[in-house]
């Protein structure tokens, strides 16, 4: 069975975050009752992954998140909340939440947790802790956080929708949506399908980051 | 559970390519030294992995100037910051290629871009009137016909920047990238010189046909392999491979390939302006940098004026201003 990963970013060795994917969740409006309650022991960023495009999306969130709260400057109460706010086009929370965070009808969820100190034995926070606790309190098959299986879960449509990017010619994608090459559509054999699905949400991907990264500005 | 603000990451300061500078946080103290690639009047460009050990980023730092006011220096730092940022996720949007906006930070001065592969066609031009040089006027042919080809892609890349409402502001031959084809991508170049009408090499369709055998695009699992849980190492593997390769079919080819994707950089002064003038000053300026490599280079840049001429609604006028331009120079008189 799939368990927590550890990531890095580059420039943040001290801020191990924790990440766990899970399909098929059953108690998603008892998860969200606890944020709502603002349950210590539920201190996650609980992420609906429909709406996660790649693990560099998230991550990118991640990024802002953690350089933001560097230079303290979070517009929410906590680390976790700001992920959430991060992922967003607007300055809007409650709409951040709406939109990417967890709501009664999730179905698969990602649940990240930064540490903002090291692994040591001082330190309550662990790959380990973070794992049983989630067993416990989360109904739902753990998967591995990967793209390949996000490539199954995002809703293509509704990221294009939030992030508006319909007006351009931005990510073809799999729905046969025109993409950058739209014009040209030569399907040698169908075979090509796949590869024209990546490189659509990596130019998907790079439009997103920049909306991102340009957010509040 | 309370989140004090975060202290510097503790580790060990990291030796400093820039003595005399500092990179604002978090680049500063990072065990990951950033290294230094170039430095203009308003930025210095430096190579950083970002989000994962093995991606690498351009990141464009305005550092304050000491002899401005600190409030009016933040602001003028900030404003350009964002303009530059703005039209580069405007491009991106409307599908020119140009390197994406990663992160920002407006306040600290930085903007992480994506890493652009490949270089300028400056470089190209260059090696091109060397050879042109050595082998007198009997050049070969279908090296020929390659530099008119890149001349073409040239001359579209400008039309489509155009086209959506963004002038450079500084179109030289150093700021247009040529960018070769992934492996993974091969098929797009087979679909441009389809439509180019130039007939597909041999080569593409066969990096082509081993890539639909492979199955999947490289481009994943090399993500895949990069993002593995627990990576604290850098996983350097697939990217070495990667520029092997590379190496070796250029080594084979001779000389280095002008296959690839034009990539417009340095949006420093672009403008977001569907004025006729100042298309036709970012091809004036464009004409000088083709003018200043070598004499031989003007039949080349009549090609990128050719095809830029039939990229975009509106590009003729352009042209007939582009004349008017040339008369009196990049600036506009301001007698009578």
């Amino acid at each position: 069975m799939a368990s927590v990963q550890t990531f890095y970013l580059p420039h943040f060795p001290s801020n191990p975050i924790y990440i766990a994917l899970f399909k098929d969740v059953s108690n998603a409006s008892f998860l969200r009752q606890q944020l709502l309650d603002a349950n210590t022991e539920f201190d996650y960023a609980f992420l609906d992954a429909t709406m996660i495009l790649s693990s560099t999306h998230l991550l990118a969130a991640l990024f802002r998140t953690l350089n933001d709260s560097l230079h303290n400057r979070l517009k929410s109460r906590t680390i976790h909340s700001e992920i959430v706010f991060s992922l967003s086009p607007n300055n809007n929370i409650a709409e951040a939440f709406r939109r990417f965070g967890i709501s009664a009808t999730t179905n698969s969820l990602i649940a990240v947790k930064i540490s903002m100190s090291p692994p040591s034995p001082s330190n309550p926070l662990s790959i380990e802790s973070v794992q049983s606790h989630l067993t416990r309190v989360v109904q739902g098959t753990q998967m591995v956080f990967s793209d390949e299986t996000l490539l199954g879960l995002t809703d293509l449509e509704r990221l294009r929708k939030v992030y508006k990017l319909d007006s351009g010619k931005v990510g073809g994608g799999g729905a046969g949506k025109k993409g950058r090459n739209g014009k040209e559509e030569s399907v040698v054999n169908g075979m090509n399908g796949f590869e024209d699905e990546v490189d659509g949400r990596l130019e998907m991907e790079s439009v997103i980051l920049g909306i991102m990264a340009l957010k509040g500005s | 559970m309370t989140y004090a603000p975060a202290p510097a990451p503790t580790a060990e300061p990291a030796p400093q390519t820039h003595p005399t500078l500092t990179l604002p946080a978090p680049f500063a103290t990072s065990p990951d030294p950033p290294s230094l690639l170039t430095q203009g009047a308003e930025a210095i460009i430096y190579k950083i992995s970002f989000l994962t050990p093995s991606t690498s980023c351009a990141l464009k730092y305005r550092p304050p100037k000491p002899y401005r006011h600190p409030t009016l220096d933040k602001r003028l730092t900030k404003a350009r910051l964002l303009a530059e940022a703005r039209v580069l996720v405007k491009c991106r949007r409307e599908g020119v290629r140009v390197p994406a906006v990663l992160a920002a930070d407006w306040e600290a001065g930085w903007v992480g871009l994506e890493w652009v592969e490949g270089g300028t066609v400056r470089g190209v031009l260059d090696g091109w009137v060397h050879r042109e040089e050595k082998e007198g006027a009997e050049g070969e042919g279908g090296k020929e016909k390659e530099m008119l080809d890149l001349m073409m892609r040239v001359g579209r890349a400008v039309g489509r920047m155009h086209e959506i409402g963004v002038c450079h502001g500084d179109l030289t031959t150093s700021n247009l990238m040529l960018r070769p084809f992934k492996k993974g991508k091969a098929k797009r170049e087979e679909k441009d010189s389809t439509r180019d009408t130039v007939a597909p090499t041999q080569s593409s369709r066969e990096a082509v046909r081993a890539q639909l055998a492979a199955g999947k695009g490289t481009v994943s699992a090399e993500r895949e392999t990069a993002m593995t849980a627990e990576s604290t190492a850098p996983a350097p593997a697939p990217v070495t491979q990667d520029t092997q390769e590379g190496r070796e079919k250029e080594d084979t080819a001779g000389s280095p390939t002008l296959a690839g994707d034009i990539v417009l950089i340095d949006f420093g002064l672009a403008t977001q302006s569907s004025h006729d003038e100042d298309r036709a000053v970012d091809l004036y300026v464009l004409e000088r940098a083709f003018a200043a490599t070598h004499p031989a280079a003007e039949p080349l840049f009549r090609e990128v004026l050719r095809c830029y001429g039939e990229s975009y609604k509106g590009a003729r006028v352009v042209l007939k201003r582009l004349e008017e331009v040339r008369m009196r120079g990049r600036k506009r008189s301001m007698l009578g």
